[in-house]
């Protein structure tokens, strides 16, 4: 079992804040790994130290054994790691097939080319086309991003995340004030487009969590206090205790 | 690719070549088909001389919008490389010349290539200036962009030997290769120069927008954040366009360099760089075509009202404040939105609103017109007589009307909105 | 030594009225994000209003009268011509502005003419105040000196210790909370346009008659303010203190100095015939503003004492 990615000790201070205080964490090639965890636990604050947008104020962040931590976000996306925003962060002004061409496009070798016109780029087009398709946003390619229904956006943030062929995703609350036929068509997508790579999902569906994952880290102030296989978190008293409170049930397991 | 395979078709809800020559080619062809029929049309000298500062607006302004309208970068400078870009193409020619008396390499330059050369001055400044530049968007571009163009204006009147001080340097096109039979020496023949490289801007501009540097500067200007995490460094890809922006001011430069035969160091100031930044504005900094018509409209008038009224800068003023206000899109937004409107079904109601709406600005407009010529009349002596009634400052009355439509088109177009809008 | 205390005291004095220009200009910007191109039209409409009015009622009316008709001007305009394009996007704001000071100026063009105004130091501040070093001294420019220490300590009084100071001062650092607090956020944005405006208009009054009153004086200090504001940093008042001060002495100082490139830099072979070394350091006077911007940016975007970035 090779480790896809892998955080030992990570810090991380706003000012006198300790908003990440000491989490070690590995997660196997091709594992599905969810971070639960209250509001305000610093899921989110995790995976920008993980994507670089944050710099850890101390400790080591790997991915296939290389070290990441502090280097800019766009060496490490294009290491092959991936991830997408809690609050939609799209592209608004442009189209939709344009959105997801812009996440194609490093992968496919274009780098900043400017000889080259994009519309006779066929891999380019074809790849394009395909994750439209694959994510059910074919007729809507060509509509404005920032016209599109809230779920559809939630869509198409998956979609450029997954555009690149990263093989290590972050998901941060991909079904995030979705409905329930809207959050079950967004995981079966999740499922299909993430098959065989690392997934890192933070999610509050516990039936999504507990349906997916195949480990389960729970994040609290800052700090893991446990980790593992789905049985074992639902039995684990401290997780009862310290997240899912005394009225909270875990759902039993959910096929 | 084998997606190919399973989704046959997909790649046909791309444009089909029908929809791209009509959205494309085909304005291009019109806009080209133009340019060739006006010298059928025998034109004035004048009116050489109006269309080639247009031609070289047009480049201008089209690369102003490379970084403002394509890629979110206000600049307050972009003069700057449209003047080191004439200086490049100046300095080229007076080499040309001497090259003409005593040989060497420069003869092989015909003055025709000489905006490859501004091109090339204007990219490299971009080079040069841009990197430090880059880093962010927003207000610290713009004040960079404005200290920098401060600082190069200064130094263009500091150093006598490059820039020619004051009176700036000059030189003569009529020397070393003619190109295409062309002596360049009557206005005519400078049209096909400048209709020759306007359409090499255009072209090449347009072109830019498609590739993938140029899409990624769009991205850039929509969510540089995002923009990191699809693998792209937004700082570099602003820089690079900069340095094509550049470029093309540069050749910009270099049109005016053999046009005017003249360049001054008043041409790399802040003053030449807001009139860049008002052509693709007004013209509509959302649209690819909008700088274009902006530069179209703003030559005219530049060239045409400044002999008409004093005041015709107050105007432009006032038009620009307006289109910031009311129409972001721009004059070209608005001709868009126009024609749309009249193909979509329910469009006599439409219509008649512009209609109104629009007779009302033109009321508002008159006003602010009169009161300003009555204004002006006080100081320059003649009287203003629109349609023949004397409104001489003098008389209570010539105010009195002037405030009367301005304060009537107001009120009109305030009622009518609202109208409208329930 | 002469040569020092005259820079000293004149640099003083300007970079004092370059705070006044800017102060408000910091408070707009930090509280509103508006970058106000038109900043420096303000600071030229005090001038020419106080040229006409005093020619009827005097200049010690006028003094009072015209920073007031400016700012009412600055809270028409922030009421009927920003607001609107706020919804817009800072751009959008920034370029209102910039359209604004064309369209001051070729106002104040049509109404006042082309050329300067003959607005003068009133007669009875026109006199030598002191000798220093056997040269004499304006009491205007001491006049000057005082207005603006007035203008400071009722600032910091307004800041430290009035209500409305109080929530202006968490507005600047953070603009967002201040709605949150309850209070008419709009009206505040209104009040401190109007403010700002006032106090560039008060330094028209002082500085039109000490410099000129010409159609160009805004587009020729505007940037200036800019510098200023940038170099100081985003929401800081005291930046922009120290920034007016260093840029007013840098200015006057560099101005002083009678000497060339080839002075300096000889010794790395410079020649004082040479185009580089005949350059003189008073030459380069107009430029320090803008290359201490540019590197500021460069290498601090956050100006001297900014809370926050841009
Ligand atoms: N850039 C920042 N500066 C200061 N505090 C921050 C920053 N980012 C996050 N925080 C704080 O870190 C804590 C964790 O936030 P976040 O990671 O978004 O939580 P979660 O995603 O688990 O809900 C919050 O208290 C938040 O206020
Ligand atoms: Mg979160």
């Amino acid at each position: 079992m090779t480790t896809a990615l892998s955080l030992r000790e990570v810090r991380k201070d706003f000012g006198p804040a300790k908003i990440i205080q000491g989490v070690s964490l590995e997660i196997a090639q091709g594992e599905r790994h969810a971070i639960i965890g209250p509001n305000g636990a610093g899921k989110s604050t995790l995976f920008n130290l993980i994507s670089g947008l944050y710099r850890p104020t101390a400790g080591d962040i790997r991915l296939r054994g290389q070290s990441i931590a502090g280097i800019r976000p766009y060496r490490i996306n294009r290491m092959g790691l991936s991830r997408s925003f809690q609050v939609s962060n799209i592209f608004s002004n442009m189209s939709v097939r344009e959105n997801v061409r812009c996440g194609v496009l490093w992968s496919m070798g274009q780098g900043y080319s400017f000889w080259r016109n994009i519309g006779n780029l066929k891999l380019v087009q074809e790849k394009t086309a395909h994750i439209l398709d694959s994510v059910g946003l074919i007729d809507k390619a060509d509509s404005p991003a920032a016209l599109l229904p809230y779920a559809d956006q939630r869509t198409l943030e998956i979609a450029i995340t997954i555009a690149g062929g990263a093989d290590v995703i972050l998901l941060d609350e991909p079904t995030a004030g979705m409905s329930h036929s809207e959050t079950d068509r967004a995981i079966a997508l999740i499922q299909k487009a993430t098959a065989g790579k690392t997934l890192l999902i933070v999610e509050h569906d516990m039936g999504v969590v507990f349906g997916l994952s195949d480990r389960i880290s729970v994040l609290v102030y800052g700090e893991i206090i446990a980790t593992g296989a789905p049985e074992e978190i639902r039995g684990d008293p401290r997780v009862k205790e310290a997240y899912l409170g005394d009225e909270a049930e875990l759902p039993e397991a959910v096929a | 690719m084998s997606d190919q395979t399973q989704n046959p078709g997909l790649i046909d809800l791309a444009p089909t070549s029908a929809q791209k020559f009509t959205t494309r080619l085909l304005p291009l062809i019109l806009f080209a088909a133009v340019l060739l029929i006006i010298p059928l049309l025998g034109p004035s000298r004048t009116a050489y001389s109006l269309l080639n500062a247009i031609g070289i607006n047009i480049v201008f302004a089209l690369s102003y919008n490379m970084l403002l309208g394509q890629t979110g970068l206000l600049s307050f400078g972009h003069a700057v490389y449209f003047g080191l870009g004439a200086y490049a193409a100046m300095h080229g020619m007076n080499a040309i010349e001497a090259a003409s008396f005593d040989g060497g390499t420069w003869a092989l330059m015909p003055v025709f290539a000489l905006p490859v050369l501004g091109f090339a001055g204007g990219a490299l400044a971009g080079a040069v200036i841009g990197w430090p530049s880059c880093r962010n968007a927003g207000v610290p571009f713009a004040m960079i962009s404005l200290g920098i163009a401060e600082l190069i204006a200064a130094a263009g009147f500091m150093f006598v030997s490059i820039f020619g001080g004051e009176e700036g340097i000059s030189a003569d096109r009529m020397n070393g290769i003619e190109a295409f039979g062309l002596s360049l020496g009557p206005i005519s023949e400078v049209y096909w120069f400048i209709v020759f490289w306007t359409l090499i801007g255009v072209v090449g501009m347009y072109a830019f927008t498609r590739t993938p540097l140029g899409k990624m500067g769009q991205a850039v200007r929509d969510n540089p954040e995002r923009v990191q995490f699809v693998g792209y460094d937004p700082q570099r890809v602003r820089y690079l366009v900069f340095i094509a922006s550049g470029g093309f001011a540069g050749l910009a430069g270099g049109m005016s360099a053999v046009n005017y035969e003249i360049i001054t160091p008043e041409s790399l100031s802040l003053l030449p760089s807001g009139f860049v930044l008002l052509m693709a504005y007004i013209g509509g900094i959302r649209y690819f075509a909008g700088p274009l018509l902006g530069a179209i409209v703003l030559t005219w008038m530049q060239s045409n009202l400044s002999d008409f009224s004093e005041a015709w800068l107050l105007y432009l003023g006032l038009m620009f404040i307006a289109i910031v206000m009311y129409a972001p899109g721009g004059l070209f937004g608005m001709v868009l939105g126009f024609a749309r409107g009249i193909i979509q079904p329910d469009a006599a109601p439409r219509l008649t609103r512009w209609g109104a709406l629009s007779a009302a600005a033109m009321v508002t407009f008159a006003g602010v017109i009169l009161l300003t010529e009555v204004a002006v009349s006080r100081t320059s002596g003649h009287v203003f007589a629109p349609g023949g009634l004397p409104l001489p400052p003098s008389s209570p009355l010539s105010w009195a009307l002037g405030l009367a439509l301005l304060i009537g088109g107001g009120w009109a177009i305030r009622h009518l909105s609202q109208r409208f809008a329930s | 030594m002469e040569t020092i205390a005259f820079a000293l005291l004149n640099g003083l004095i300007y970079g004092l009225l370059l705070f006044m220009l800017s102060s408000g200009l910091t408070l707009i910007f930090s509280m509103m994000g508006v970058l106000n191109f038109a900043h420096a039209s303000f600071y030229m409409l005090g001038a020419y209003f106080a040229f006409t009015l005093g020619n009827f009622t005097g200049f010690w009316v006028a003094l009072f009268l015209a920073p007031i008709l400016v700012g009412l001007a600055g809270a028409a305009v922030e009421r009927w011509g920003l607001r609107p394009v706020h919804a817009n996007g800072h751009v959008a704001e920034l370029l209102f502005t910039f359209g604004l000071a064309y369209v001051i100026e070729e106002i104040v063009k049509i109404t006042w003419g082309k050329v300067a105004v003959p607005y003068q130091v009133p007669s009875a501040l026109d006199f030598p105040l002191f000798e220093l070093f056997g040269s004499q001294y304006p009491a205007y420019r001491i006049f000057m000196l005082l207005i603006s220490i007035l203008m400071l300590v009722g600032l910091w009084y307004l800041l430290k210790r009035t209500r409305i100071g109080l929530i202006i001062q968490a507005a600047l650092t953070h603009p967002h909370m201040v709605s949150h607090l309850g209070h008419n956020v709009p009206r505040i944005f209104m009040l401190v346009f109007a403010a700002g405006c006032a106090l560039a208009g008060l330094a028209g009054v002082i500085g039109g008659n000490y410099l000129v009153t010409e159609p160009s004086m805004a587009f020729a200090i505007g940037p200036i303010v800019f510098v200023v504001v940038v170099v100081g940093g985003m929401g800081s008042l005291e930046g922009a203190f120290i920034a007016s001060l260093l840029i007013g002495f840098l200015q006057t100082f560099a101005i002083s100095i009678d000497a060339n490139f080839a002075d300096f830099f000889g010794w790395l072979g410079l020649q004082a015939t040479s185009e580089v070394g005949r350059i003189t350091i008073a030459s380069l006077a107009p430029m320090l503003p803008f290359l201490l911007l540019v590197l500021m940016l460069m290498l601090r975007p956050r100006g001297l004492m900014g809370e926050r970035e841009f």
